[in-house]
């Protein structure tokens, strides 16, 4: 079937496209994470709301320190892919899913919902990805050989909307497309489909949807990213997932399919949890045989990255007090930029950290519904029934929408009179629905309503037609490409060097694109600080220089600037000198060798410095130090003159002298280092003593600029040590 | 009219705080139910050109052949028939396979002439 991927090798492109034309997805219809209800043990943890652990993937940074472990919520994680090149998506999406997505989104292209019918081919897309049958055929094939990698399946997902909403579905449907957005009323109010036209077609689409099992999203969390005051439509968006949902049901659609889309709308500096709190509680239980997909907020991001990531840290947490099914990500740079591969990676990492954090938290608090939540929750849920009431009152959900009911950012049911009105007449796509004649014949599978066919004749519709593409995939006609000058294999040409070659740069979203972020501090005021931020950028030579984000600091002192722009030029990787990986010894010829010598040293922090806890974890049985594989130690404390630890060198006959120095204001770690290794040739004692420094600023280079045996940056281990000395004794012919 | 609105929302409040929380929740769906039963009926009743396309898409009708058909279905007045319905009628007409039938409906439109009497 799909080939197995190699972690230590990059996706091929082309051979993921190669021979697409016969590939068929193994497996259909949306899944969910196995999260034993008895918990899940990792490491020296217990975990209550985790979800079976993956078999590749990257945990949080600060994972070294707990064996490692990397638990996975219970919930799916989402994230949104969409660069416009699925190409390089695909790749995204790996590295997504190493880090704990499951679900992965695909935004389609600026445009795609006004366009009567599907794509074809594989053309470059704005501000996501032309939807053609090649390119998620080719996405869902990439998907099936990472969810090999991984351990998991993966959801993929895009959205069946716009006037093609029955076609995609099918599409869908026959590709094995996980996940989708459906919702009519998302196409009335946001992309201006004639209402009635939406309606005919959603009843459709979501029937073949629920036939192939895939899972259902709606879209009315776009009325508090687009309401002026998206906490106040709170009673309206209640309204609209009923209204969807209720639609949904109606037409076929499995409960178990249906998720609701729903954001806690408001941020800080707002006091977020008396809005999103209590709308949390009503929606969860007035929808309590739906799914919930909790979104993050984005009606409030800006332009800074760690505001976002703040806001959607308590956004998930609000997750964990109510609940959700699915948890998705907001890349944390959307308020400034089209998604970078790296910040998919951070929205997830928040939900990791945050799920992680608050594992269990239920049982350790709970809600308190008595007093202000409650009645909060319950204001909002009466507002909602009286806004279907009214709705009713004046004839019913289009008379609503022609009186702009929906979208009005003031709280119902006052009203500001900026809600989207539409006229049943108007629309893309007016008057474009047929009444079905009595005759009406439609011979395929999952089609909704009515159908004249021919009685005790069939079984299933399409047995008039020996089977349609649900029941046989070897009908399906696959086209490759309608233009063959914008397709993957033209872009793919031109990033072969990037990708198979020699040739490196940076980059955000597609291959050799070259984008980079540069961050700095500068001493000037906002409109100044802009200006030097492009000034700068031009100067160190990158093409397109753009100021993304400034934070005043002080209206005189100066602002944090990001300035990103692309590198113009290439670096050939075989002129990179990668320094050697040292090799450990064996833990048992360490030992033997220091036992051998009856190793001992003297340690100290250096200089007028008070660091004592690095050195302490070197030396230190307890922290897998040098005592642990048999090393005697003295340790002078800190800041001892470099002569005393010299002295005392002598005077215990020790081997060798471990000195730690960690300030390195004005370049002083390197004169305590140099001053070492002078003083001990003054001495006389150079060749037979061995000379280590170690520091947070230290490096291996250091050592020889230095004149010293070796010398230890961040993450040493005491074994690291122990091995430096024994080779350098081994070098002068002492062992 | 806005005050009316007002009024006519507080009356409703006034009349909702009587109900329990599970009447409540019961009465918001039963409204929901109500409201997009006019919907389900319009969407049972009715067809448009991307659910005809959808059909021969099902039916093993390429994309494109599919927007070029469901046109031509259209002209002739013919999508509350079903586009399907057409192209398997014409398949039969003609002793073709089905997609053999959609080209042909592209190759030469006459051949939807009094295909339903």
């Amino acid at each position: 079937m799909t080939k197995q991927l190699d972690p230590k090798q990059k996706l091929d492109i082309e051979e993921i496209l190669t021979d697409l034309e016969n590939y068929h997805p193994p497996r259909k219809g949306w899944t969910w994470r196995e999260a034993p209800a008895e918990g899940v043990d990792m490491g020296p943890f217990h975990y209550r709301n985790m979800s079976k652990p993956l078999k590749n993937s990257i945990g949080l940074p600060a994972s070294k320190y707990f064996d490692a472990i990397d638990p996975q919520p219970s919930c799916v994680v989402t994230t949104e892919i969409a660069s416009g090149r699925f190409e390089d998506d695909i790749r995204r999406m790996r590295m997504a899913a190493w880090h704990g997505a499951d679900h992965l989104m695909v935004i389609r292209t600026t445009g795609q919902s006004h366009i009567d019918g599907l794509l074809e081919g594989t053309p470059e897309g704005v501000g996501g990805v032309p939807i053609t049958r090649k390119q998620i055929r080719a996405s869902r094939k990439a998907c099936d050989m990472i969810e090999e990698e991984v351990g998991r399946p993966i959801n993929f997902h895009s959205y069946v909307s716009g006037v093609a909403g029955p076609e995609v579905a099918v599409l869908f449907a026959e590709e094995g497309i996980n996940g989708a957005h459906q919702d009519p009323q998302y196409n009335i109010l946001y992309r201006n489909v004639n209402m009635y036209r939406s309606f005919v077609d959603a009843a459709e689409a979501k029937k073949v949807m629920n036939g192939a099992r895939i899972f259902q999203i709606d879209g009315a969390h776009n009325a508090n990213a687009t309401a002026k005051a998206g906490w106040l439509v709170m009673p309206e968006l209640m309204v609209q997932h009923g209204i969807n949902c209720a639609f949904s049901v109606a037409v076929g659609m499995s409960k178990d399919l249906i998720g609701l889309s729903t954001v806690p709308p408001n941020a800080p500096p707002a006091p977020k949890l008396w809005y999103d709190l209590p709308y949390a509680v009503a929606l969860r239980d007035f929808f309590s045989e739906y799914k919930m997909r909790a979104q993050q907020n984005t009606r409030y991001i800006e332009a800074d990255i760690e505001e976002a990531i703040r806001t959607h840290t308590i956004d998930t947490l609000i997750s964990m007090l109510t609940s959700a099914d699915l948890q998705s990500t907001i890349t944390p740079d959307e308020g400034r930029n089209v998604p970078w591969h790296y910040n998919n990676i951070r929205g997830v990492q928040t939900v990791k950290q945050t799920w992680a954090a608050l594992d269990g938290i239920k049982e350790l608090l709970s809600i308190n519904y008595e007093g202000p939540l409650g009645e909060m929750a319950r204001d909002i849920k009466i507002r909602a029934v009286a806004f279907l009431e009214e709705i009713i009152e004046i004839g019913g959900y289009f008379a609503a929408v022609e009186r702009g009911f929906f979208v009005d950012s003031a709280k119902y049911p006052e009203r500001h009179g900026d809600g989207i009105a539409r006229d049943g007449n108007g629309g893309v796509a007016a008057g474009s629905i047929v009444p079905r004649d009595p005759d009406y014949l439609a011979p395929v599978c999952d089609h909704f309503g009515y159908n004249a066919l021919p009685e005790g004749v069939v079984t299933h519709a399409c047995d008039l037609i020996g089977g349609c593409t649900l029941c046989k995939p070897e009908k399906i006609v696959y086209i490759d490409e309608l233009d063959p000058e914008d397709s993957a294999d033209k872009r793919l040409e031109a990033t072969y060097p990037y990708r198979k070659g020699t040739l490196v740069k940076p980059e955000a979203e597609w291959a050799g694109d070259g984008t980079i972020l540069t961050q700095f501090f500068v001493p000037l005021p906002e409109d100044f600080a802009a200006a030097y931020g492009v000034e700068m950028g031009k100067r160190l030579g990158l093409e397109d220089p753009q100021v993304v984000n400034i934070q005043v600091m002080h209206p005189a002192e100066g602002c944090f600037v990001e300035v990103k722009g692309k590198v113009t030029f290439d670096v050939d990787v075989r002129t990179l000198r990668v320094p050697e990986k040292e090799v450990i010894l064996p833990e048992e010829e360490l030992r033997a060798a220091v036992k051998q010598l009856g190793l001992t040293v003297v340690a100290g922090t250096v200089g007028e410095d008070e660091h004592s806890v690095g050195l302490r974890e070197i030396l230190d049985i307890k922290h897998g130090g040098i005592e642990k594989y048999g090393v005697k130690y003295h340790y002078l404390g800190t800041s001892v003159p470099v002569s005393k630890l010299i002295d005392a060198a002598i005077e215990t006959g020790a081997h060798a002298i471990l000195i730690s120095t960690i300030i390195s204001h004005n370049d002083v770690h390197r004169a305590q280092m140099r001053k070492l290794a002078d003083l001990c040739v003054e001495r006389g004692i150079r060749d037979r003593m061995i000379l280590i420094a170690g520091g947070t600023q230290v490096n291996r280079e250091m050592a020889a600029e230095t004149g010293l045996d070796a010398t230890f940056g961040r993450g040493t281990k005491g074994i690291d040590v122990v091995n430096a000395m024994v080779k350098a004794l081994k070098g002068r012919g002492v062992l | 009219m806005t005050e009316d609105r007002i009024a006519k929302f507080e009356a409703r409040r006034a009349r909702l705080e009587q109900l329990s929380d599970g009447e409540l929740k019961a009465r918001f769906w039963e409204l929901c139910n109500q409201l997009v039963e006019p919907m389900v009926d319009l969407a049972r009743t009715h067809t448009s050109p991307s659910i005809e396309r959808s059909v021969l898409l099902r039916m093993g009708v390429d994309s494109v052949t599919s927007q070029g058909v469901v046109n031509r279905v259209l002209e002739a007045g013919l999508l509350g028939k079903g586009a399907g319905h057409v192209v398997l009628k014409v398949a039969e007409q003609q002793g073709v396979d089905i997609p053999a039938a959609a080209a042909l409906i592209l190759e030469d439109k006459t051949v939807l002439q009094g295909l339903f009497g």
